[in-house]
């Protein structure tokens, strides 16, 4: 516990930085909030950056505030990361050949559900 | 009805057997591979780390000869792990310069005072701009970079022992 104390006082008193600090212009920290939610910590896998205590995870956070700040849209953002990481660092997957069964499912359980409901209230009749 | 519908749903059971058991069978790699491999490396310009010793720019590469990338920081102790096989490297004749990431001056030298110094130049890149810049996620990481300025390869984790000779060789071909 003293030690996480320490740590934290550790980066509380170095130069305020972006990890984890808000912006001023609320719009814009609520754009940057939006997009660190969708994008991956690539450290810790399970979390997004927005969820994530590790350092890198902030490091993450600075960079999308500091490029909110600049006027960069969440867009940019997130290509500029997938250009680096692959599609694996957004949380919002692009629709692709590996992706196509997570979209094209839904709608096909819903077809398949249709085709069964449609011959069963014609056995009713 | 018709017959053959009958055996949908031990076809669909079949299936999702083989998907489990194949995912069972494969061994998990939750290593994150950098894109941008074989593409130019990115630009920057980073600080000096330790006196004496100069910083580093994305214009130190592609001067006609490869050179290694050391990603490292003075608090990773696989990058401690990892320095003996960078010093049989250098003694090659491989050229190697590192960006420290989340690191102090005085923290780097004594690292490098117990661990040997291999390094031509270091940039300080305290929030791990140039890191992400170059689809790195984590420490230690080298990447090689070949005589005209392009990433083509990355070593994710520390260097070991039986990886140094296959580095020459990679280190030679990208001339």
């Amino acid at each position: 516990m003293s030690l996480f104390l320490a740590l934290t006082l550790a980066a509380a008193a170095s130069a305020p930085d972006y990890g984890n600090t808000q912006l001023a212009d609320p719009r814009a920290e609520a754009q940057a909030r939006a997009l660190m939610g969708e994008l991956r910590c690539v450290v810790c896998q399970g979390q997004s950056i927005a969820d994530s205590d590790a350092d890198m995870a902030a490091d993450m956070r600075a960079l999308v505030r500091q490029r909110i700040a600049k006027g960069e849209s969440p867009a940019a953002i997130r290509h500029w990361l997938i250009e680096r990481y692959g599609d694996y660092v957004s949380y919002d997957p692009p629709l692709s050949g590996a992706t196509a069964l997570l979209w094209a499912t839904p709608i096909l359980l819903l077809g398949v559900g249709a085709w069964i409901a449609r011959s069963s209230f014609r056995k009713g009749r | 009805m018709k017959r053959w519908l009958i055996w949908v749903p031990l076809a669909a059971f079949a299936i999702l057997f083989v998907v489990v058991a194949s995912g069972l069978m494969r061994p998990s790699d939750t290593t994150v591979h950098s894109t941008l491999v074989d593409k130019p490396l990115p630009d920057f310009r980073l600080d000096p780390m330790v006196p004496g010793k100069p910083g580093l720019a994305s214009g130190d590469f592609g001067k006609g000869r490869p050179r290694l990338l050391n990603v490292f920081a003075s608090w990773c102790i696989p990058c401690i792990a990892e320095a003996p096989q960078l010093m049989a490297l250098k003694a090659k004749g491989v050229e190697i310069d590192a960006i420290a990431i989340h690191d102090k001056g005085p923290a780097i030298a004594d690292f490098l005072r117990r661990n040997g110094d291999p390094y031509t130049a270091i940039g300080d890149d305290a929030r791990s701009r140039v890191q992400l810049s170059l689809g790195s996620s984590g420490v230690p990481e080298t990447f090689l970079i070949d005589g005209r300025g392009r990433i083509v390869r990355q070593y994710i984790g520390d260097i070991r022992a039986d990886q140094v000779d296959q580095i020459v060789r990679d280190v030679e071909a990208a001339r």
